[in-house]
């Protein structure tokens, strides 16, 4: 008999797990329910749900959303290399000691302050307008390469600061411990304190990845017809926001997924940690 | 003259002096002992030794050569003068066998596969063999210290600095560790050692300094240290510790 070999312990906590189960579905359930209730008696929801939540529209245009979204999907992908090797280069940069390589120094600390502290939108803008207003020829005057160019300046900022946290969270010991040996400098950060460094910061480096994929949408400002421009068009010609409820639902597929994966990654790593 | 000649060194954190004026002589093949409360100075001395700490005034001489004036490269003396940490400080990211690979890869420019059979051969010689290839978190403690050693002596050091290597190990674990220093002390490599393991400092060591504030106030055969302490301090020490 299976159940009388539980511990007095064990049947408690069954219960309370029942009890605290029944009482999360049945809160959930009463706010469903005013929700489904309570909206469609607003004033204006008939009117919404005409321009937002068209069927009929939503299916006719989700192909054409999805087919501009792999061009979101290719701006993320060419950007997300660079930023990891220009992110990796400017947190080197910045914790460099050598006093002849100061001026190095003090730009990656410039750099890093600039972009972190603009707007995305407004280096978009920026380096978007202003650089093919130069009057370059093709294909040097291509908003899809300076909006990118945009993208990687600012991403590459934030993953800097990250790495450099991560970089300063190796403890000492393990720099005195390459350093006795004979190493140099340079073979300790490589060997020693990067790969750590890098490691440990990986979580945090999701998290920036997921938000690039969103501000990819940005790009659009500046001409790319990318997810966000397509269901702009699809507004115009159908008089009708439905494309816009479409593009997020396709946005969420993919990042909600993404930052479940970096959830799990962060709980893994602080439990190998304790 | 010894192979390692301390001469007047005196070194401060700040405000504090830390040593104040420690002459002392290493002798090859020998194995000193340096006793002390915490705070005596130990640890730093050791440091110093391996030049991860510049020193005020004073000289250290590695074979009759300065190697503490300002300036110097250390990366050369440090290659000559191995050092083992309390807290072992491995490599996390790396198998044990990477660990001791990692400055004979780096700085002999051997490549792996020339240091697997001399590298199995060091495993094999302490014991450790089914180790090789465990990550540090896969260790005990005492396996972690010893192949901290193990790393230490990749480079085939003149001199190996031991920094209280088994305060940080569980009771069972110090005697293993304890069993390379005797068998490294077989080989004759010279040795100084942080030791608040007195029982071992007695039967091994060649001599024995006793650091209190900065000094070495009694230095001696173990015999004379431990059986008759001249210094007051001294006397006080071991009568807390033993």
């Amino acid at each position: 008999m299976r159940h009388t070999s539980q511990t007095r312990r064990e049947i408690f906590e069954t219960r309370q797990r029942r009890r605290a189960n029944l009482l999360a579905a049945g809160s959930t359930a009463a706010v469903l329910l005013a929700l489904v209730l309570l909206v469609p008696r607003a004033p204006g929801w008939d009117a919404v749900q005409r321009a937002f939540f068209d069927g009929q529209i939503f299916l006719d245009t989700l192909p054409g959303l999805a087919r501009a979204f792999v061009l979101d999907v290719a701006i993320f992908a060419w950007c997300a290399p660079l930023i990891a090797l220009l992110g990796l280069a400017a947190a080197i940069a910045r914790g460099i000691r050598r006093p002849a390589l100061t001026p190095l120094r003090l730009a990656a600390i410039a750099y890093i302050d600039i972009f972190r502290g603009l707007p995305v939108i407004l280096v978009i803008y920026l380096v978007g307008f202003g650089i093919p207003g130069l009057g370059l020829p093709r294909p040097w005057n291509s908003p899809y390469l300076w909006g990118s160019v945009a993208l990687v300046l600012v991403y590459s900022a934030y993953v800097a600061e990250v790495i450099r946290s991560g970089i300063e969270s190796i403890h000492e010991c393990q720099r005195a411990a390459a350093l006795s040996l004979g190493l140099s400098e340079a073979h300790v950060m490589r060997d020693v304190i990067l790969p750590q460094a890098v490691r440990r910061v990986v979580p945090a480096n999701m998290n920036l990845l997921i938000a690039l994929q969103k501000d990819v949408a940005l790009l659009s400002f500046i001409g790319p017809v990318e997810i966000f421009r397509q269901a702009g068009v699809y507004k115009s010609l159908l008089a009708n926001f439905t494309p816009y409820v479409g593009a997020a639902l396709i946005f969420l597929a993919v990042t909600i997924p993404a930052t479940r994966y970096a959830d799990h990654l962060l709980a893994r790593q602080q439990r190998a940690r304790s | 003259m010894g192979l390692l000649d301390l001469q007047g060194v005196t070194k401060s954190f700040g405000d504090t002096p830390v040593i104040r004026g420690i002459d002392l002589a290493i002798d090859e093949g020998s194995l000193t002992c340096l006793i002390g409360a915490s705070g005596s100075g130990k640890s730093t001395l050791l440091r110093i030794m391996n030049l991860l700490e510049p020193i005020d005034e004073g000289a250290v001489l590695l074979d009759g050569q300065d190697i503490s004036q300002p300036g110097l490269d250390p990366q050369p003396i440090r290659q000559r003068i191995g050092i083992v940490f309390q807290s072992y400080n491995l490599f996390p990211h790396m198998t044990a066998a990477e660990n001791v690979m990692l400055a004979p890869r780096r700085i002999k420019h051997l490549s792996r596969a020339e240091l697997q059979a001399p590298v199995t051969a060091l495993f094999d010689r302490f014991g450790l063999t089914d180790r090789m290839d465990r990550y540090p978190d896969q260790l005990s403690g005492g396996q972690q210290q010893r192949v901290a050693i193990l790393r230490a002596l990749a480079m085939q050091p003149q001199i190996m600095l031991f920094d209280e290597i088994t305060s940080a190990l569980d009771p069972e674990l110090v005697g293993e560790v304890l069993d390379v220093l005797r068998q490294l002390r077989d080989d004759g490599m010279t040795m100084v050692l942080a030791t608040h393991e007195m029982g071992f400092a007695r039967a091994l060591a060649d001599r024995v300094c006793f650091l209190d504030q900065g000094r070495i106030a009694e230095e001696g055969r173990p015999a004379q240290v431990f059986g008759n302490p001249r210094h007051e301090r001294t006397r006080a020490f071991l009568h807390r510790v033993l």
